[in-house]
């Protein structure tokens, strides 16, 4: 594009290319900040969205961009593809869908590297920090593209959610990204052999595959943002063999906020960053609960008789878990709970950090579904309030209600904080089965005695109390 | 433009710490919108992608370059307008008060 401009403009054209990078950058912080509020978390993001404009725009002028035909093309594919993503996804399925872009992002920057070694026709025209940056950009972004999609996989059920592993497996993936690091130096050293790059790629694609799925599904969110971190380090390094300064600068950014976010995420599980990659959380306890024991008893409820519980309570408060995003329930619970309200009955919402298949998504759900914000509490607030609640509907949710996290020192999910639901008068689960969840271990608040369980899919056993609320 | 190898890892080292101080302090009810947010601007590398595509060189090298802009845009505009779409919920609570 820099073809069309008079000389004079030319001249400081890359200063002045520099200086509008500093402004995206500028946008890019500013939106993140912003995006820390939820009155501005909107305008955040589009800020951060201007700055991305703002950068291609730019680039574009770039004197050594000559050629459009292939930009064009792939601008107007890509972006199709986005759009369609973008608007088609549930909100049930945003979590998988933040995995296939990060693992997008991630083969991205490989490419970036890949390519910048495959345009020059002269491999020895790099410099040792040249090679280095290409080395590092290949293996943190493929890994990155192999480990998105198997975390995707898990989440979505194409690939079990339990932890896959045998023993020596982290030993094995520890030494092959020691040896990748090693190769990349090596690589450094002398590029000519061009196998010593294929070999890089493959044990880095690799990597991506057996550190990923060893690790339970009930992790995944970790290591979504895990990945989402490792995809900006990648950008950052695709920005040291370009030497772009916006590349850097964008990719470090992200890489340090996705490390901020994995490290508040590990902390509502009550448990270290290397606990979760190499813990393999789940393996051992893969479905002992599932089959059941035999002398434990439930107690079962029907809407009607739920109606009149919750109809004449003072104050309920309703636990989200994943199942009420996979059944879709959040707007039939937004009714329900506007019917009790207007009885006088005190509604809230008790919002576990780990609900749901990442920080936050049952926020958002339920924010879908108008609920007043001030009424979602977190797990410190309504904790202290749970004594003095006389019902507690628990939909969906399983993990992050059971008891065993304080009492059985030798469970997976031994000192996770939860929701102490047991305190309240009465809980009732809503749940499709007696099934164990993610965590894979049974949960004694079923067979409690306070506790009643409401069998059935979320979405049509709240469809039967809402109608039963009629009838009170 | 030649630029100094301890220049880049000096700008390297403070954007990291920048993006640590940002966000510190992030209610949970926005992690996954932050997340999503983040994974859009780390699609940055569509600039490095487009450098590569549109320069001269090796053809091999300008159709990866193609394959990365491809990959990038999903992205970056995926990445920007499904948060977008997270958002724009809080938004409307705000605006109701």
């Amino acid at each position: 594009m820099s073809a069309f401009l008079p000389e004079t403009i030319l001249n400081w054209l890359p200063d002045a290319i520099q200086l509008f990078y500093l402004v995206a950058t500028g946008f890019f912080i500013r939106g993140v900040k912003l995006i820390n509020s939820p009155g501005t978390a909107r305008k955040g993001n589009q800020f951060a969205a201007i700055g991305m404009l703002i950068g291609v725009l730019v680039t574009l002028f770039d004197q050594d961009i000559v050629e459009f035909e292939l930009i064009v093309g792939g601008i107007v594919i890509g972006g199709l593809i986005g759009l369609l993503l973008a608007k088609k996804v549930q909100m049930t399925a945003m979590p998988e869908l933040v995995a296939v872009f990060n693992g997008f992002g991630g083969a991205a920057s490989a490419l970036v590297a890949w390519g910048e070694l495959a345009r020059n026709p002269d491999i020895l025209s790099f410099d040792t920090t040249g090679l280095v940056s290409i080395g590092l950009s290949v293996f943190i972004g493929a890994l990155t593209f192999t480990g998105s999609f198997i975390a995707f996989g898990k989440l979505s059920g194409f690939i079990s959610g339990n932890a896959i592993t045998f023993p020596g497996l982290n030993v094995i993936n520890i030494g092959a990204m020691i040896a990748t690091l090693g190769l990349i130096g090596y690589f450094a050293y002398d590029p000519t052999n061009p196998t010593l790059f294929w070999v890089i790629l493959g044990i880095s694609l690799l990597i991506g595959v057996t550190s990923v799925i060893p690790i339970g599904g009930a992790d995944m969110p970790v290591v979504i943002s895990l990945l989402n971190s490792y995809s900006g380090i990648a950008a950052a390094m695709a920005g040291f063999v370009l030497q772009n300064n916006l590349l850097i600068v964008s990719g470090a950014l992200v890489g340090a906020a996705g490390l901020i976010l994995t490290n508040i995420m590990c902390k509502a599980m009550n448990r270290s960053l290397v606990n979760v990659i190499f813990g393999s959380f789940g393996a051992a306890a893969g479905g002992p609960g599932a089959s059941g024991d035999g002398d434990k008893t439930v107690r079962e409820t029907s809407a009607e008789d739920l109606a009149i519980q919750v109809a004449y309570a003072s104050k309920v408060v309703i636990v989200p878990g994943y199942g009420l995003a996979v059944a879709q329930a959040q707007h039939i619970v937004k009714e329900v709970a506007t019917k009790l309200e207007s009885r006088g009955v005190q509604v809230k919402y008790g919002i576990h950090p780990v609900a749901g298949r990442m920080p936050g998504h049952m926020n958002v759900l339920l924010a879908e579904a108008d609920v007043p914000y001030d009424l979602l509490k977190d797990m410190d607030e309504i904790n202290p309030e749970f004594a003095t609640t006389d019902v507690v509907l628990i939909i969906g949710a399983n993990d992050v209600v059971n008891p065993l996290a304080k009492t059985d020192p030798t469970g997976p999910i031994y000192g996770m904080p939860i929701l102490n639901v047991e305190e309240a008068k009465r809980t009732i689960v809503f749940k499709r089965s007696l099934s164990v969840g993610y965590a894979g271990i049974d949960n004694p608040l079923f067979y409690a005695e306070k506790n009643q369980m409401f069998f059935g899919d979320a979405k049509k056993s709240l469809q039967a109390l809402n109608e039963a609320l009629n009838e009170v | 433009m030649e630029v100094d190898l301890t220049l880049l890892l000096f700008i390297f080292a403070l954007a990291s710490f920048i993006g640590f101080e940002l966000i510190s302090k992030v209610p949970p009810t926005l992690h996954t919108p932050l997340m999503s947010g983040a994974n859009a601007i780390s699609g940055i590398t569509i600039v490095g992608a487009l450098i590569v595509a549109g320069s001269l060189g090796n053809p091999l090298g300008k159709w990866i370059g193609f394959a990365a802009i491809i990959l990038a845009t999903i992205n970056v505009v995926g990445g920007f307008m499904v948060t977008d779409r997270m958002l724009e919920m809080f938004k409307k609570k705000e605006d109701e008060k």
